[in-house]
């Protein structure tokens, strides 16, 4: 069993009548609630959490992509991820992801990751959302209908900039390129492994089993409501004739650790709430652009995970309420660790994302929940699933090939 | 009688449109906006089919009909319009065209000014004014649609308390949104993120005598558009209504046909 720490990166200083005095976290959120010089700060102290994270023994570090969101300061994960880079060894670089149909030409994506994979001696996980309607349609005006058109495309082009070691030209619709030939390709071969964020279309399940990859279901529902996706989505593998191997499906979930139940509480009740009731506070006229989601996915009726539906199931809920629907795993070591067993065991997931940084968590609440879980909880999961091989994860460089990061001396005076 | 739809092949039937068609006289050949034809031949219309032909076709993609990926900007849209009119026969006739249709009406008009010998829009869009921009169609909640769409929701016409009415059964409000977000994806790849795909670098081309109408209280596309089209289009005319939004021919159905027919002779 794997475990990822994930970071979404939220501004941690929304007002407490943020709610009812701004219509959304997302795409049109008000400038003047963000701060550089505390944004200094933040930044820093994200980057020390995903680092710590690495030193407690998770196996991977995720950080993913946003626009015009006050919940996650990431517009560039490549960034962050080359930041963790240099300042890590061991921890899969999860970038979950770029969202592959924002950039012209997508060459930009191939090349980036292959420098991180490099950088990293093979540690990189490539992931390539589709990318939310708010991120893609609004923030960066790509138009619905065409946007999963484009996503394959780049993917295609992706690959093929990834896997082919001549010069070729690609004559898209979207890209069109005579000469391709990107300086670096990355180190793992044939490629990094790929993982695909899904809210839970059906196209994605499709096209990811065909196409052998991960598939991470990114809810922030918690695995309650997770469990009817996931259910969903190993029926498709099992009709798509996908082995039922685990390792080839992630999930998300919140999880807060502490001594006891009552404890966890009154430690983290306050930026659970911040989280769902500020982070996720997002305008419905943004959730979902018409043609974001395909016709038949709308029809399926799958509904949108943020907007005014999503946050009228949240209505007033308490911290009580949060943990008993699953939406936050929290308590003591033995009721997290016997939780998370049922969740992975029911999902069936090989590769759990914690959400340990929640909402405005200050950084000594955000390393004592990973230390705890890291020394109490995860060692009684670890044995989960080893019956099993993992094909989609890094393949580093054996540690007598990599570099000495950091090995400057001083030079010996010339002459 | 309702007047119900038929099919047209088109281009070798890649296209196979839905086409309403009635009356007799000149052809008018009208082109629908955003929001479809899911009202059928509606009272405007009905209307209009007492001085002409009124050929009201459905653009491929919208009410769930087809084509619509072979469709990739206006370009094709314009390309598409030109074989439609073959399949028909047409080769000279009145042009007409609402909002988005509106848009697609101009741009057929300075792509073919020999076609067209009389052109009518109705609150077109195509054109973009930073200082006023056009209202985003695409993140209105249903609910706020109405007082966007019309100078009066509470005061409505006959045909606009039709398109209004509240819908029966969950199934039908389920529908309705269904139609809705179909329609809205469809008209998102001639108008996102911001409606101006480039007309203002052929409206030069129209040639046809153009009659430009628009609500005093369009809310959706401000009337100051109607100045700049009007500005813009060499042999043009702009008639301001009062009392009528964006849903002008709906709204104030008389007074919209009498200009027409006034103008179109």
């Amino acid at each position: 069993m794997k475990f990822h720490w994930f970071h979404l990166m939220p501004w941690p200083h929304l007002p407490d009548d943020f709610q009812e005095k701004h219509r959304s976290v997302w795409v049109d959120v008000d400038y003047n609630l963000f701060d550089p010089v505390k944004g200094h700060h933040v930044y820093n102290e994200y980057l020390d959490e995903l680092e710590y994270a690495e030193r407690c023994g998770f196996d991977g570090i995720c950080c993913n992509e946003h626009h015009s969101n006050a919940y996650g300061l990431m517009p560039s994960p490549n960034l962050i991820a080359a930041a963790l880079a240099r300042r890590t060894e061991r921890a899969a670089l999860v970038v979950l992801g770029n969202s592959i149909a924002l950039y012209n030409p997508p060459i930009r994506v191939a090349e980036e990751f292959a420098m991180l994979d490099i950088i990293s001696g093979g540690r990189l996980v490539a992931g390539f959302p589709v990318g939310t309607s708010m991120d893609t349609n609004f923030a960066y005006g790509v138009t619905p209908a065409t946007l999963r058109e484009r996503y394959y495309e780049a993917h295609d082009l992706i690959l093929q900039c990834w896997t082919r070691k001549d010069t070729f030209h690609f004559n898209g619709k979207y890209t069109q390129v005579r000469y391709v030939n990107p300086w670096p390709r990355p180190l793992q071969q044939p490629h990094p492994p790929i993982w695909i964020p899904g809210g839970g279309s059906l196209e994605t399940w499709d096209w990811t089993t065909e196409k052998n990859y991960l598939y991470c279901y990114l809810s922030y529902f918690g695995y309650i409501r997770g469990k009817a996706v996931m259910d969903n989505f190993w029926r498709r593998v099992e009709e798509l004739g996908g082995d039922d191997n685990p390792y080839r499906a992630g999930f998300l979930q919140l999880v807060c650790v502490a001594d006891s139940d009552a404890e966890a509480e009154r430690l983290y009740a306050e930026h659970v709430s911040y989280f769902y009731n500020r982070c996720l506070h997002v305008y419905t006229g943004f959730a979902d652009a018409p043609g974001y989601r395909t016709l038949k996915t709308v029809r399926a009726g799958i509904r949108a995970q943020v907007g005014a539906a999503a946050s009228a199931l949240r209505q007033n809920l308490t911290w009580k309420d949060f943990v008993e629907q699953g939406y936050v795993i929290a308590g003591s070591p033995d009721s997290v660790a016997q939780q998370l067993e049922e969740v992975i065991k029911g999902l069936r997931v090989g590769h759990l994302m914690c959400l340990m940084q929640i909402g405005n968590m200050p950084k000594e609440k955000v390393l004592y929940n990973t230390k705890l879980f890291a020394e109490k909880v995860m060692p009684k999961l670890r044995g989960l699933w080893s019956e099993y091989e993992d094909r989609w994860f890094i393949k580093p460089l054996p540690p007598e090939q990599r570099a000495r990061v950091g090995d400057i001396r001083e030079p010996a005076p010339a002459g | 009688m309702p007047v119900e739809p038929t099919t047209v092949s088109v281009r070798g039937g890649m296209f196979q449109p839905r086409v309403y068609r009635a009356g007799r006289g000149e052809p008018l050949l009208w082109l629908h906006g955003a929001g479809g034809m899911a009202q059928g031949f509606t009272p405007d219309l009905e209307a209009l089919a007492q001085h002409y032909e009124v050929i009201a076709p459905v653009h491929p993609g919208w009410d769930d009909t087809p084509g619509l990926e072979h469709l990739d900007d206006i370009h094709d849209l314009v390309v598409y319009y030109q074989d439609f009119c073959d399949a028909l026969g047409l080769r000279s006739f009145y042009l007409a065209g609402h909002s988005l249709g509106g848009c697609f009406a101009a741009e057929l008009a300075a792509a073919r000014p020999d076609m067209v010998r009389k052109l009518v829009l109705v609150a077109p869009v195509g054109l973009w004014m930073d200082e006023t921009p056009v209202t985003d169609l695409f993140v209105l909640l249903p609910q706020e649609l109405p007082q966007y769409l019309v100078a009066d929701p509470a005061n409505p016409s006959p045909a606009v308390a039709q398109l209004l009415r509240p819908p029966a059964n969950e199934e039908e409000m389920a529908e309705r949104l269904y139609q809705q977000i179909a329609n809205f994806a469809a008209a998102g790849k001639f108008m996102w993120p911001i409606p101006d795909k480039g007309l203002k670098k052929r409206i030069h081309r129209i040639s046809a005598p153009t009659l430009i109408l628009w609500g005093a209280a369009d809310r959706l596309v401000p009337p100051a558009y109607g100045e700049l089209f009007h500005r813009l289009i060499p042999k043009s005319q702009l008639t301001v209504i009062q009392g009528a939004g964006h849903l002008l021919p709906l709204e104030k159905t008389e007074e919209y046909v009498r200009e027409v027919t006034a103008f179109l002779g």
